[in-house]
């Protein structure tokens, strides 16, 4: 029994092909780090400020932000073939959709929930 | 994720054109391998996502449902140390940034000291969390069924004013160490990881043509990263 | 005729540490498929138990703490260790790689990880059952959960493990299915079982995550008092139903969609034509999958949901029909002026249309918002999501079983005795589980050891009770008598030859049992479902 396949469809095989990947450069990385931390005082300064609702979605916006650098230049899907990036954006949604359709319940009972527990 | 630890007979006299041993038979190329090893990885990801995401829906169901509780519980919270720590994560993440690209440029020694500077922010990360959970413990501050906030119990600059602490206020303990907890878990699990890369980097494994693993295990640990940086303003940053 | 060649992959190599330590995905799915049947014995067991207890009103043979444990563990070891496993784990794992002409899995490591980590779920089953038994139903539902003193921390943690197991399978077949496919096979040259456990593995990696919080959740809650799910506390009883809900409901497409590729794959060979529709097929699996996500609510319809919340799931439970009613058709037309061979997997595959269509009917019923208040919890539940489970994937994965044995095994089973199972396992079936349907609909409430206080209005029901529990003596014989036809032909069974059906697919180019080292794909690869060569079955 051969035990020395040939792959009658590929190229033969890695032998005589280099693989290069991307590689991103320091200074983007570093620049990113400076704006995440920039990002982090910003967001925790935020809280110095009374906005009233709009803090929450404020420093929910920064922190989207920070994701969003991360996500793009450590993670490097910036460079990457966009599939990756579906990948990631089918988890935040199907996060997302848990969250709402959980959240209708507390829409519609919050002023019972209210009342009882004020007392 | 990554089956590649046995270099394979075929392949092993390539190695003189800077190719790698550890190609995996069931695989045409290191592309390939490298391709399929990354869509592993962020398929992973993704679960680990879901996971947290249950956790995330619990948090805005009680945070809708009681958001007296939040806005009550969270001055207990230490803001200057949870700022401290995103900031020491989001260090960490470069360090992870700069060992992967240390590796892909055949630079092994390079990607080493990154990794282990990597490890270095990860357990001062856990040591300032030691030292917060260490504080809820003295002030009785737990989850629910321990919850037993001591007088004194304080957070700095305001009173802990027991007299308007709404009912059922050890809620807002109850998912803070649930998630900050679970977080800590994969902070562990992901130090775990980048040692076994040292490890590996340290035994001359990585090279431009295969560097799947570090790539892969810095992936994970941005997502470690990335919950954090949701963990911080639901928690921490509270108006 | 000649014997199964004598090197192959169960041959070759050989010793127990090489089936243990292998990486062939080949013996995976065999060890697989020994140890699933072992948890399926041990399920039916619990059923028998069961249908036994309610062969008469009042106590049988056993009383109200005991049935709770005997109904719970039965679910659990069903759905955990045996439907939501099986046919990814034993025949996915077999052909996923010879339908792609792949070498094996991208990550066969990772493979063998899941087999073991089924194991110590199997492993962690047992504990529970030795040590406290489970009687809170395999749904595990707060406060109940937390507060009982049986061993649910064994189960949670068993349940927990196998959702591992089945992630890194879901992870491995998907990430196979992008990388590992030969030139020439586009997605839509895809076979349609590639397709269905493409869209499992979709459910897997997105619904699993979710479970395994829940049950994390709900360890914690019982060991630290962590207190979100109790209302005493400030937590939330209903919140655990909609985290346990999320994963659970997608749960059960992911048992259904790889039976619906089976019956993609078996009905174009047993019908000597192209399957009707393959894109249709194929992009209704994804739907399935995708809307499956968004109807878990219509199990809380009297929970306390929100009446907003009802409804919507409601309309879309309606809406998660249609992609499968678009397969039934489909498979229908494939059928239509076709020249249909009678052989047991097409068999099966009849037995699954007529059985999941009523079972997927009947989930209409209980979908519609005001019939589900007085359906709810009865016993029409019961024979619905049979008729779903059994009715559809488990047949499914006997036409499976049967269609690729002469392939896995290199040997033939007697067709009339394997026809005769499955005749007698069709007609013991509708015997169980139709009257079920009949007592619900009046009123009969599941989970009960006991329906004596129903009979003053229904005193019908004690007569369907025992044809229900004679049904199910009459199913198991079928399924033992299934097996044994099956497992016989190891020894009395005639030589397979590569292609017993004449099927076109990749997976028939290599011998029966294939060699250890799979072939390579050919250089062109053709539609899998081209049927114009002349490719006779060879001694059917």
């Amino acid at each position: 029994m051969a035990h020395h396949r040939q792959h009658s469809t590929q190229t033969t095989s890695n032998s005589h092909e280099q693989f290069s990947s991307h590689v991103v450069p320091a200074s983007v990385l570093v620049a990113v780090f400076a704006a995440l931390l920039v990002l982090t005082f910003l967001s925790w300064a935020a809280t110095w400020v009374d906005l009233g609702v709009w803090n929450l979605w404020l420093a929910m916006g920064i922190a989207t932000v920070k994701a969003a650098l991360v996500a793009l230049y450590f993670m490097h899907l910036r460079y990457d073939p966009s599939f990756y990036a579906l990948v990631l954006a089918v988890a935040l949604v199907f996060v997302l959709l848990f969250v709402c359709l959980a959240l209708l319940d507390a829409v519609e009972y919050y002023p019972d929930i209210h009342a009882m527990t004020q007392g | 994720m990554n089956d590649t630890e046995n270099p394979t007979e075929n392949h092993s006299a390539n190695s003189q054109h800077g190719h790698s041993p550890f190609l995996a038979h069931h695989f045409s190329s290191h592309r390939q391998q490298y391709e399929a090893g990354k869509l592993g990885m962020w398929i992973f990801l993704l679960t680990e996502i879901l996971l947290f995401g249950g956790l995330f829906c619990a948090y805005a169901v009680f945070r809708a449902n009681r958001p007296e509780i939040f806005l009550w519980a969270h001055r207990f919270l230490d803001k200057p140390l949870g700022a401290l720590n995103t900031a020491v994560l989001i260090t960490s993440s470069l360090t992870m940034a700069l060992a992967v690209r240390s590796a892909q440029l055949d630079r092994p020694r390079r990607s080493a000291f990154f990794l282990v500077l990597t490890l270095l922010c990860a357990t001062a990360f856990l040591g300032v969390k030691y030292v917060e959970y260490k504080h809820k413990w003295e002030d009785g501050l737990l989850w629910v069924r321990q919850f037993r906030p001591v007088e004194s119990a304080a957070v700095s600059g305001e009173a802990g004013a027991a007299d308007q602490r709404p009912r059922h206020a050890g809620i807002f303990f109850s998912i803070y160490f649930a998630m900050t907890g679970l977080h800590a878990i994969h902070v562990l699990a992901g130090m775990a990881a980048v040692g076994w890369v040292l490890v590996r980097t340290l035994r001359g494994h990585f090279n431009s043509q295969y560097f799947g693993p570090v790539d892969y295990v810095g992936l994970y640990w941005h997502l470690v990263d990335l919950i954090w940086i949701y963990l911080f303003p639901l928690f921490y940053l509270i108006h | 005729m000649t014997e199964p060649s004598a090197i192959n992959y169960l041959t070759y190599p050989r010793g127990l540490r090489s089936w243990l330590l292998t990486l062939d995905h080949k013996r995976i799915g065999v060890m697989y498929l020994a140890s699933v049947a072992l948890a399926l014995v041990l399920g039916l067991i619990f059923a028998l138990l069961m249908r036994t207890e309610l062969i008469a009103p009042g106590r049988t043979i056993m009383g109200e703490d005991t049935y709770n444990r005997v109904f719970t563990v039965h679910g659990a070891v069903m759905i955990f260790l045996v439907v939501i496993p099986v046919i990814p784990a034993v025949l996915g794992n077999f052909c996923l790689p010879l339908m792609l002409g792949a070498k094996d899995v991208a990550f066969p490591r990772l493979n063998l990880a899941s087999l073991y980590l089924w194991w110590v779920g199997a492993l962690f089953f047992l504990i529970t059952l030795a040590f406290g038994g489970l009687d809170t139903g395999w749904t595990f539902y707060t406060p109940y959960s937390t507060t009982t003193n049986t061993n649910v921390l064994a189960a949670v943690t068993g349940v927990f493990i196998l959702g591992f197991s089945s992630i890194f399978t879901a992870l491995n077949f998907i990430v196979s299915i992008h990388t590992l496919r030969p030139p020439g096979m586009t997605w839509r040259r895809l076979p349609l079982f590639l397709w269905g456990l493409y869209a499992t593995g979709l459910i897997q990696v997105l619904a699993t995550p979710v479970l395994g919080v829940t049950l994390l959740l709900l360890a914690v809650e019982r060991i630290l008092g962590l207190g979100i799910f109790d209302s005493s506390l400030g937590g939330d009883p209903v919140l655990f139903q909609h985290f346990f809900w999320f994963y659970a409901h997608p749960a059960v497409y992911i048992v259904i969609l790889p039976g619906m590729g089976i019956i993609s794959e078996v009905i174009p060979v047993f019908s000597r034509k192209p399957i009707f529709g393959y894109r249709f097929i194929a992009y209704s699996s994804v739907a399935i999958a995708l809307i499956g996500f968004l109807v878990w609510g219509h199990h809380m319809f009297v929970a306390g949901q929100s009446v907003l919340a009802s409804t919507i799931f409601s309309a879309l439970t309606f809406a998660v029909a249609i992609p499968s009613a678009v397969k039934v058709f489909n498979w229908l037309a494939t059928m239509y002026k076709g020249s249909i061979e009678l052989a047991a997997p097409m068999v099966y595959a009849l037995v699954f249309l007529f059985l999941f269509g009523i079972g997927g009917l009947t989930g209409l019923f209980l979908g519609t918002l005001s019939v589900n208040v007085p359906l709810h919890n009865t016993h029409f539940v019961v024979a619905h999501f049979h008729y779903v489970i059994v009715g559809g994937a488990v047949m499914a994965m006997l036409a499976g079983l049967h269609y690729w044995w002469p392939k896995m095994f290199g040997r033939m089973y007697n067709q009339t005795w394997a026809r005769l199972s499955a005749l007698l396992i069709f007609v013991a079936f509708n015997m169980t589980f139709f009257p079920l349907f009949i007592m619900g609909g009046r009123g009969l409430v599941r989970r009960y050891y006991d329906y004596s206080v129903f009979l003053e209005t229904n005193p019908e029901f004690t007569f369907y009770n025992q044809l229900a529990s004679v049904g199910g003596y009459l199913l198991v014989a079928g399924f033992v008598s299934m097996a044994l036809c099956l497992i016989s032909s190891l020894w009395r069974g005639r030589p397979a030859p590569a292609n017993p059906w004449g099927a076109p697919g990749l997976e028939w180019q290599s011998s029966s049992p294939p060699p250890p080292e799979n072939p390579p794909p050919p250089v062109q690869v053709g539609d899998p479902y081209d049927f114009s060569e002349a490719l006779l079955p060879s001694g059917t």
